[in-house]
């Protein structure tokens, strides 16, 4: 199958999000310009981590209007699976692909760190192949990451099953010492009504080698491989 | 007599002797524009005019060495057809005046020196001096500085991998940031800031130029004092964003052949780097500023050639080929102009809407600054400064040890590594803070291993000898990674060079760094010189800084610090001796800094070095860690956090007034703790006994204590958890509300 990763001039974890698709998992990936509005016959989209336009206004707040995202949008109400990892899950909320918003994190500092996450549901596009209440060890590397939103919303989003992992502490539980952000619920990652859309904080991109410390973050791309191979057929992209 | 005035002059850094050399070149009055070029082109920042004498006595050359001192930064060859490009600079003076901004944009300088080279930056390091945590001041400093290291860092997305901070009370008006950064090129790829080409265009890409940050490269030439707070304009305000944009299109620039030569407007702006570009090709560059983008109104030719409005790039293209280049330009929405071209005549030419406003050989101010042998002599208080104080009374070993332990200098830095982002481009073997900076290079087996070393406390008690530590210790630290140190950049900071003192200090230090690199094959690649880091007529301590680079052939080899977590042998690799004079424990337990700083014997570090690159690289161990500051103990301790559990050992009584105390504390040289793989340790002794290096098996690891005995006897006992606590708060405690 084939990854597309898009680019945007401050991204700054493309290349990483490249070369676990790519040379860790042997799947085919391309870049994509954000300047672009084709998406390369990709089956699968990765929105990576950094500093889209420097992110000087709200992270993702420009993003949202580059070119390629009306493309994305319409690859995503295709039901094609569509993940955003950190600035990528911030321009996800800011296109409105995903509801919510990202505060700065609770004590005001970038924080890079591994973390424990809970896969919470496993019927969707990027967590198809975890169990559920599997724990992963994944790294966080945000200054912004504090999700919010508000009560009606959470509580919709719990009721759909749309959170899609908590952070968490070592016996699994979601508490607040284990929550580094201060992110609403423990929230580390939600999905849309298509369960196709997935925004996360934390960076599985960097959590695919054993020799990078944890090899926890190759499960949510081997989930959709799964989840295409399932389908029957590889999503079109325009 | 002069067209300028004695106040012009001072406020310009020129002496009236170097005023008149300014008049002999040109053969004429310099106009005022002209004065600003010489001054900024001659400060001590942009010029080494008093370090210059000294430095070329560092050994440059060696078979790996690609490109030496004088290009943006040092290349040497990795194997693999690659180069690793590396450089330190210093950011001391903006840092103090504006400690966000000022590291920022430290950290942004350093990133285009590589880049410029044609080299991706995979690697940030960093190197850190503050005053004492207690003072609220200090704190602010420190915070702001690793906001802005991280600001910066994080955005533009390469990995900050490790570094060092200490403390004393001479950094307190004066703190020091100093930051390293790696890159990686094809060998055959380098670029070069070489001027050719007659009639080639000269571009100026990326930000545009404001009044920030003129006369920065003569702020950093000046001691500080009351008034220094006032000098805040002087410090520019980075945005990494745009210097991302810049790093993505000279890579792609470089890619093709249509680019002749690259330089970043850095320290001195425009007036560098056209200076600079067109000496060392020996040709002439003309520029009209009017052409220049800029971001204020009624700007002067003055203002715009000192500039130090960060992001820009000067970048001379092939003619003809004007078309390729802007399309990148406009690929990244970079703001592009052509402000002139190459000429023949080996002038910088600087004109206004055509009319010329300064016309200066470029040879002249990039090489003509006056070259100083400043007078050194070693202060009277020298003397004393060496003697040993009677001992007063020591707390008991296990206090000291966990007294140590939370001291700011050895406590954990996870506060503060935290902040930045370590393992972007997923390149970092080893976590930040666990040793040395370790990034593999993918495409090949091979990875780099990076660290920066200095001690301002031993190079206070004899600079020779604390300067030659420092380049052991940092080539030490590499070698326990299990990488073999190949070269060595510098960051050599210090007081006023026109105080003997200090010039003596400056000499001493340069003469040790020259002597240990030549005994460890260590060709000196580039560096940076920061002095006057003095407020109020206090100098800081002498701190040279090293950062040595060096090679693991495979990356699946690389070690950690940290115990693996089975029961292991633990080898102490080296002997320990009575040695206290500036260490960790006779400041923090006594707060005093006397006597004379550990010996060094280079062969038997030499020695030391190999046996560690070839165990690690044989697989006859399975940790190693550099023994250094608050001795054994803190090494071991550090060993075992980080989940690397518990140890018991024995180690002998050193010849010494207090034999527990030295045993445990000494900061004797070339050291290590290693741990011997599984049915390796008898190869391991063997090999150490043939390359002369002391080794002991002292115990093994395994359980939840620390137990240390000397000669049998217990003199520390204290649980994994109880040390841990006290290292991780050590630093924290001062920024998370838990100190008064």
């Amino acid at each position: 199958m084939k990854f597309a990763v898009v680019v945007f001039p401050g991204s700054n974890c493309d290349h990483d999000a490249y070369h676990a698709v790519k040379h860790v998992l042997g799947h085919d990936a391309s870049f994509v310009w954000h300047k672009d509005t084709s998406l390369g016959g990709a089956d699968a989209v990765i929105l990576p981590g950094g500093f889209a336009h420097g992110d000087y206004l709200r992270t993702g707040a420009i993003a949202r209007y580059s070119p390629i995202m009306a493309t994305v949008r319409s690859f995503a109400d295709g039901g094609g699976p569509v993940l955003g990892v950190c600035n990528g899950f911030q321009i996800l909320l800011e296109a409105g692909l995903l509801p919510g918003a990202m505060l700065r994190n609770r004590g005001l500092k970038f924080i890079c760190e591994d973390v424990r996450i809970r896969v919470e549901e496993t019927d969707t596009a990027f967590t198809a192949a975890c169990a559920k209440g599997q724990t992963l060890r994944i790294p966080i590397n945000h200054g912004e990451g504090n999700y919010f939103a508000s009560d009606d919303v959470l509580d919709a989003l719990e009721r759909e099953r749309r959170v899609i992992f908590r952070y968490v502490d070592a016996a699994g539980q979601p508490t607040p010492e284990a929550n580094p952000n201060g992110a609403s619920r423990n929230i580390a990652g939600i999905c849309n009504e298509g369960r196709n859309v997935v925004g996360m904080m934390p960076h599985p991109e960097r959590a695919c080698e054993g020799v990078l410390g944890s090899a926890d973050g190759l499960v949510l791309f081997e989930s959709v491989v799964k989840t295409l191979a399932d389908r029957g057929g590889m999503a079109v992209s325009r | 007599m002069s067209t300028f005035d004695a106040a012009t002059l001072e406020r310009h850094g020129l002496k009236d002797d170097e005023y008149a050399r300014i008049v002999e070149i040109l053969g004429r009055e310099p106009t005022l524009t002209e004065l600003g070029l010489f001054s900024v082109m001659w400060s001590e920042h942009c010029s080494y005019k008093s370090s210059r004498v000294h430095l070329k006595t560092l050994p440059t050359t060696g078979p790996r060495v690609l490109e030496g001192p004088g290009e943006n930064a040092g290349a040497v060859d990795i194997g693999d057809g690659m180069a690793a490009v590396f450089k330190i600079e210093s950011h001391n003076h903006p840092s103090f005046i504006e400690p966000y901004q000022g590291a920022a944009t430290g950290v942004g300088g350093i990133i285009r020196d590589i880049f410029t080279m044609g080299a991706r930056p995979v690697a940030l390091m960093n190197s850190l001096r503050f005053g004492p945590l207690d003072e609220p001041n200090n704190r602010r400093i420190l915070s702001g500085v690793v906001a802005g290291i991280g600001g910066y860092g994080n955005s533009i997305g390469i990995a900050t991998v490790g570094g060092e901070v200490m403390f004393d009370e001479t950094y307190s008006g004066n703190p020091l940031v100093n930051v390293f950064c790696l890159g990686l090129v094809k060998a055959d790829g380098i670029v070069r800031a070489k001027a050719s080409g007659v009639g080639n265009p000269v571009y100026y890409l990326g930000a545009k130029t404001g009044r920030d940050g003129i006369h920065g490269a003569t702020m950093a030439s000046a001691e500080f004092d009351e008034a220094s707070a006032e000098k805040r304009p002087a410090v520019q305000v980075g945005d990494p964003f745009m210097e991302k944009l810049l790093l993505e299109a000279c890579l792609e620039l470089m890619k093709s052949d249509a680019v002749v030569a690259v330089q970043d407007m850095g320290a001195a702006g425009l007036t560098c780097s056209t200076a600079e570009c067109g000496a060392r090709g020996g040709v002439g560059i003309e520029i009209d500023v009017s052409l220049v983008p800029v971001r204020e109104t009624g700007m002067t030719p003055y203002e715009i050639m000192l500039s130090e409005s960060q992001e820009r790039m000067l970048l001379v293209v092939k003619k003809g080929r004007e078309a390729e280049v802007e399309r990148i330009f406009e690929k990244w929405d970079l703001h592009a102009a052509k402000i002139g071209e190459v000429t023949g005549d080996g002038l910088l030419r600087v004109k206004n809407q055509g009319e010329v406003v300064a016309e200066v050989p470029a040879s002249a101010l990039a090489d003509d600054a006056p070259v100083y042998h400043r007078p050194f002599a070693e202060p009277a208080s020298q003397a004393e400064l060496r003697t040993m104080p009677a001992p007063g009374a020591a707390p008991a070993p296990r206090d000291a040890f966990l007294q140590l332990l939370s001291s700011p200098g050895i406590a954990s830095k996870q506060w503060i590594y935290r902040q930045y982002d370590s393992m972007v481009r997923t390149n970092t073997l080893v976590p930040a803070g666990a040793g040395a900076g370790v990034v593999r290079v993918k495409g090949t087996s091979r990875a780099l291993a990076t660290s920066v070393d200095g001690n301002g406390r031993y190079c206070l008690l004899d600079p020779y000898v604390g300067a030659q530590l420092a380049v052991a210790e940092a080539a030490r630290n590499v070698a326990c990674a299990g990488g073999q140190p190949i070269g060595v950049t510098n960051c050599l900071n210090f007081g006023n060079p026109e105080r003997p003192e200090i010039m003596w200090q400056f000499a001493e230090a340069v003469r040790g760094i020259g002597d240990a690199c030549r005994a460890l094959d260590l060709p000196v690649t580039g560096g940076n010189v920061s002095l006057y880091n003095e407020t109020d007529g206090k100098a800081v301590l002498p701190t040279p800084v090293i950062g040595v680079l060096g090679v693991i052939d495979d990356a699946s080899r690389v070690q950690s610090r940290v115990f693996p977590g089975e029961e292991l042998d633990i080898v102490l690799l080296g002997s320990t001796k009575d040695e206290f004079g500036g260490s960790e424990y006779q400041k923090t337990l006594h707060g005093i800094i006397r006597g004379v700083p550990p010996a060094l014997d280079l062969d038997r570090e030499r020695a030391l070095q190999s046996l560690l690159v070839e165990a690690a690289s044989k697989g006859w161990t399975r940790s190693a860690h550099d023994c250094a500051d608050g001795g054994f103990a803190v090494t071991l301790a550090e060993c075992c956090f980080g989940s690397g559990g518990g140890a018991t050992v024995d180690l002998a009584a050193p010849e010494a007034g207090d034999p527990v105390a030295a045993a445990l504390f000494s900061e004797t040289a070339s050291r290590a703790v290693v741990t011997a793989a599984t049915g390796q340790i008898d190869t391991l002794l063997e090999r150490a006994k043939a390359l002369n290096v002391p080794a002991a098996v002292i115990g093994r690891t395994g359980g939840a204590r620390i137990v240390i005995r000397v000669a049998g006897r217990e003199a520390i006992d204290c649980s994994v958890a109880e040390a841990e606590a006290a290292w991780s708060q050590g630093l924290k405690r001062y920024f998370e509300g838990k100190v008064a």
